[in-house]
C-alpha cells in the first residue's frame, strides 16, 4: 500500500505490546481488510467483555490478545481495526466474559477461544480426514479470505426453474472411487474436470449436499465388527455458514479453497449448469448441554439457541441442538450469509435442511408467519435464487404442501415420492394420487402453480434408486446402530429376490422399473430431482442410511456405466426427452379445458379405451395426453404427447386417441422393450404400424409422440 | 533455499525472475518490485518462474494483483512453471489469466 493511498481516518489510537490498533467499524460483521489493517467487529447480547486473540497460522499459542476498550462498544458490538498484520498468515478468535448460569441460558467461560460466527474461512480440517493435532488449545479457526477472484461476465444463471433438472450429488462421493479416472479426486476440482459427464447426461443443476465447514471427526467411531473409521461423512453439521469446506479442495492445504469452488462455480456456469447449495440452518455442530463449545454457545448461547425453560437445548433437528432461526440477530445471520453465498459465490439457489424449523418460534412453535421465510423471500439479492424447502423436522412438522412459501419458496414434494414409489410397486388405489402427482400435484399446490414441488424419486436420505428395486428391508448394519437407524417405510419391492442375484428375470424386471420411475418422473410437470448415480444404478447394498461411511458404499463407481449401459443410455434419453419438449414443462397447473382452440384440452386422461380413464381401486394404468398447442401455457408449439403407465403385473392393450390434420404418433419409449428398443432417440421416433391401440406390457411406460 | 526476485525493463516488456520459495514472507518482495514496474506501463509482464521451488497461496495472491494492476490489455506472461504451479493455477481458475510458455521470447 502506497502511503498516500492511506487515508487519515485509518490511524491508529491504541498501541498494546508493539501492536497498533483503533476503534473500528462495526459493519460488516466479520473480519475485513481495510487499508492497513483489519476491521474485527463481533456482537454478543449478553457478554461483558471481550478480548480479541490472534494467531499466526497453526501456531498453538496467539502471539497476541487485545481486549476491546469500552469506548470501542456500540451498542452490543465490539469492533476494531488492528494495523499492520499479515493477513495471509493470520488466525483470530475471540474470548468473551459474561454470566455462568445455564438455567438462564448463559454459559460464558472465559478461557474458550471462540470461532468467529461471520468468518469467511475456518482452518483445522484443511485436508480430508488428516488426523488433526486433539490437544489444540483452539481447533477451528478463524481466517479472512481474498475476494479478488475473477469472475469476468459470469452471474447467477436464472435458468427457469421448471427447465432445471437437478442432480443431487455429494463432493467426495462423486469422484473419489478410483473409477472416476480423474487427478483431484473428491474435490471441487473434481467436479470441474467431470462437467463434460454432466454435460452428457444432460442435467442442468448441480445440488452439492452440505459443503459449509464441518468436522468430518464430529462423532466418529470405529465400528468394533468391521475396524471402519464411521464418520460424519455426509456434513450436516455446520461449523461456520459463511466458510466453504477445506476439505473438499484439492488446495484447501493453500488456504485456496474459496478460488477453487468459485473456479467450479465459473465452469459450470460457462456450461449453463446452475449451483444449488444444500445448507444446514436447523443446527450447528455443538451439540446438546454435552457438545463442544466451538462458537456461538460461547458467544450468545441464549441469543443462538432455542433453550427449554431448563436451559436445555431442543431438539427439533434429531441431532442435539436448534438454531433459533426467528431470533431476529440469528434471521439477520441466516440472510447475511444467503447474501454473501449468492453475491460473492454466484450461487444459483439453496436447499434448507429440515426447514420447517426455520418457521418455528423461538419457543419451538410453529409460527404462522415466520419472519425469517418472510424475510428470505423479499429479500432484494436473493431475488433471483431459488428458495427450496425440506417442508418437514425432527420435530414432527411436516408441512409438505402448507410450507410457508410467499409467492417463492419450492419444496421437495416428498408425497411425490411416496406416490410415485407405491404406483411402481404396483399398488392398489393409487391412480387417481398419481395423476395428481404427475400434473405437478395441483391438490397440493393449487394457488403455488406446477414449480412449487421439487418432484424426486430418490434422494440421498434412503434408498438409490437400484436398491429401491432390489430390497424390501433397508440393511444398516454398517452403520454400526444395529440397523436401528434410517427410514423404515421405504415403499420399495425387490422384485422377488432380496438383494444382488444371478437371476436375469429379476435384474431385466430391475432394470425395466428403474427405467419406468425414470420415465415418470421426467414427463412429470414439477421440477424433477435425480440422486447422483441413479443413472447407471448406483447400489449403496440396502443401506439407506449412509452417512457415517467414507467407502464404496457411497463412491460413485463409475464402472456403472458400462456394466448398465443401457440405463444410463436411458437416463440420458428421458432427459434429453424432457428437454426437447416445453409442453413437459409448464410453471402454471393444467385447467383441463382447450383454452388454445386446437380440439384438445391441455391434459386428458385415458385408460383400455380412449377419453376412458379408470379410476377404480383395483387400476393399476394410468394413461394421458398433453396438447403440444398448450404447451407453457399456450406460448410454445410442441408436439402432442401421450404416456401410457401399466403398473399391473400382466399386459393390456390401451386404444389410442386419434389424432388430426394426418398425424401420427410415434414411439419414443416402450420400457417393457429389451435395449436397444426401449427408447427412440430424439427426432428418431418409430411410426407405430397400429395407430389405434396399443400391447402395454405388463409393468410397463410407453411414451408416444405425435408428428 | 533463498528467495530472490531481479527485474528488468525492455522496450515495453518487463522481465521478472524469480528463485526459491514465494510465501507470505517473500510475497511483499514480488509485490514491491510489481508495484515498480506498472507505472510504466508495460505491455508485457514476463515472470521467469523456471527455478521457482514453492509458491504458496501468498505468491498466487501477487499474480492476481499483477493481473489487476496491469489491466485487460497487457500479457501476463510465465515462463516454464513447475507442473505443481500448473495444477493450482488450473484448479483455482487462474490459469485464464496467464500465459503459459516454455521459453521466452518463443
Amino acid at each position: 500500500m502506497n502511503e498516500s493511498d492511506v487515508r487519515i481516518d485509518y490511524y491508529p489510537t491504541h498501541e498494546l505490546d508493539g501492536i497498533k490498533y483503533r476503534c473500528g467499524r462495526v459493519l460488516p460483521f466479520g473480519a475485513t481488510m481495510v487499508p492497513n489493517g483489519i476491521n474485527f467487529s463481533i456482537y454478543s447480547s449478553s457478554a461483558t467483555s471481550c478480548t480479541l486473540v490472534l494467531f499466526k497460522k497453526n501456531a498453538d499459542q496467539p502471539f497476541a490478545e487485545i481486549p476491546f476498550p469500552k469506548e470501542f462498544m456500540i451498542g452490543n458490538v465490539y469492533s476494531m481495526i488492528v494495523f499492520d498484520l499479515d493477513y495471509e498468515n493470520l488466525e483470530y478468535g475471540y474470548k468473551m466474559s459474561g454470566p455462568y448460569d445455564p438455567v438462564a441460558g448463559h454459559i460464558f467461560d472465559s478461557s474458550k477461544i471462540l470461532s468467529d460466527p461471520y468468518a469467511k474461512a475456518i482452518g483445522g480440517r484443511d485436508t480430508w480426514l488428516k488426523p488433526p493435532n486433539w490437544d489444540k488449545l483452539y481447533p477451528f479457526r478463524s481466517r479472512l479470505v481474498f475476494e479478488d477472484f475473477d469472475w469476468e461476465n459470469d452471474k447467477p444463471l436464472e435458468t427457469p426453474i421448471e427447465d432445471l433438472i437437478i442432480y443431487e450429488m455429494h463432493v467426495r462421493s462423486f469422484t473419489t472411487h478410483p473409477s472416476s479416472g480423474i487427478k483431484f479426486k473428491g474435490t471441487f476440482a473434481g467436479i470441474r474436470e467431470k462437467i463434460p459427464y454432466l454435460m452428457d447426461l444432460g442435467v442442468n443443476c448441480i445440488e452439492l449436499m452440505p459443503i459449509y465447514e464441518f468436522d468430518e471427526y464430529e462423532h466418529s467411531k470405529i465400528d468394533p465388527n468391521t475396524g471402519e473409521l464411521l464418520v460424519n461423512y455426509w456434513g450436516y453439521s455446520t461449523l461456520n455458514f459463511f466458510a466453504p469446506k477445506s476439505g473438499y479442495a484439492a488446495t484447501g492445504k493453500y488456504g485456496m479453497q474459496v478460488d477453487e469452488l468459485k473456479n467450479l462455480i465459473k465452469e459450470l456456469h460457462n456450461n449453463n449448469i446452475e449451483v444449488i447449495l444444500d445448507v444446514v440452518f436447523n443446527h450447528t455442530a455443538e451439540g446438546d448441554h454435552r457438545g463442544p463449545v466451538i462458537s456461538f454457545k460461547g458467544i450468545d448461547n441464549k441469543t443462538y439457541y432455542m433453550l427449554t425453560p431448563e436451559g436445555y437445548y431442543f431438539n427439533f433437528s434429531g441431532t442435539g441442538n436448534t438454531l433459533n432461526c426467528n431470533h431476529p440477530i440469528v434471521r439477520n445471520m441466516v440472510l447475511d450469509c444467503l447474501r454473501y453465498w449468492a453475491s460473492e459465490y454466484h450461487i444459483d439457489g439453496f436447499r434448507f435442511d429440515l426447514a420447517s424449523i426455520l418457521g418455528r418460534a423461538q419457543d419451538g412453535s410453529p409460527l404462522n408467519n415466520p419472519p425469517l421465510l418472510e424475510s428470505l423471500a423479499y429479500d432484494p439479492i436473493l431475488a433471483k435464487c431459488k428458495l427450496i424447502a425440506e417442508a418437514w423436522d425432527a420435530g414432527g412438522l411436516y408441512q409438505v404442501g402448507t410450507f410457508p412459501c410467499y409467492g417463492r419458496w419450492a419444496e421437495w414434494n416428498g408425497k411425490y415420492r411416496d406416490t410415485v414409489r407405491k404406483f411402481l410397486k404396483g399398488d392398489e388405489n393409487m391412480v387417481g394420487e398419481m395423476s395428481q402427482r404427475m400434473q405437478g400435484s395441483p391438490d397440493m399446490y393449487s394457488a403455488r402453480g406446477a414449480t412449487a414441488g421439487i418432484n424426486f424419486v430418490t434422494c440421498h436420505d434412503g434408498f438409490t434408486l437400484y436398491d429401491l428395486v432390489s430390497y424390501n428391508e433397508k440393511h444398516n448394519e454398517a452403520n454400526g446402530e444395529n440397523n436401528q437407524d434410517g427410514n423404515n417405510d421405504n415403499d420399495s419391492w425387490n422384485c422377488g429376490w432380496e438383494g444382488e442375484t444371478d437371476n436375469q428375470d429379476i435384474n431385466r424386471l430391475r432394470h425395466k422399473q428403474i427405467k419406468n420411475a425414470l420415465s415418470i418422473l421426467f414427463v412429470s410437470q414439477g421440477v424433477p430431482m435425480i440422486l447422483m448415480g441413479d443413472e447407471m444404478g448406483r447400489t449403496q447394498y440396502g443401506n439407506n442410511n449412509t452417512y457415517c461411511h467414507d467407502t464404496e458404499l457411497n463412491w460413485l463407481n463409475w464402472d456403472l456405466i458400462k456394466k448398465n449401459e443401457d440405463l444410463y443410455n436411458f437416463a440420458k434419453h428421458i432427459i434429453s426427452f424432457r428437454r426437447t419438449h416445453p409442453v413437459l414443462r409448464n410453471s402454471q397447473h393444467f385447467r383441463n379445458m382447450d383454452y388454445m382452440n386446437t380440439g384438445y384440452p391441455d391434459i386428458s386422461f385415458h385408460g383400455k379405451q380412449a377419453w376412458q380413464a379408470d379410476w377404480s381401486e383395483s387400476s393399476r394404468l394410468l394413461a394421458f395426453m398433453l396438447d403440444g398447442g398448450h404447451a407453457k401455457n399456450g406460448n410454445y408449439k410442441d408436439n402432442t404427447i401421450f404416456v401410457a403407465m401399466n403398473m399391473f403385473w400382466e399386459a393390456c392393450s390401451v386404444e389410442l386417441p386419434k389424432l388430426q390434420n394426418g398425424k401420427s404418433w410415434f414411439l419414443s419409449v416402450n420400457t417393457d422393450m429389451q435395449p436397444p428398443f426401449d427408447f427412440y432417440g430424439v427426432s428418431y421416433e418409430q411410426k407405430l404400424e397400429d395407430q389405434n391401440s396399443l400391447i402395454l406390457g405388463p409393468r410397463s411406460v410407453v411414451i408416444l409422440i405425435e408428428k | 533455499m533463498s528467495f530472490t526476485v531481479d527485474s528488468k525493463m525492455i522496450e515495453n516488456v518487463a522481465r521478472i525472475t524469480l528463485t526459491g520459495a514465494l510465501d507470505s514472507s517473500t510475497a511483499p518482495l514480488l509485490q514491491e518490485e510489481v508495484m515498480k514496474i506498472i507505472p510504466q506501463n508495460p505491455k508485457e509482464l514476463v515472470m521467469d518462474v523456471e527455478h521457482l521451488d514453492f509458491m504458496a497461496s501468498a505468491g498466487l495472491r501477487i499474480i492476481i494483483f499483477a493481473k489487476q494492476k496491469l489491466g485487460t490489455q497487457a500479457k501476463l506472461v510465465l515462463v516454464k512453471p513447475q507442473d505443481q504451479l500448473i495444477e493450482t493455477l488450473k484448479m483455482t481458475g487462474l490459469i485464464f489469466s496467464v500465459v503459459i510458455v516454455d521459453k521466452y521470447p518463443e
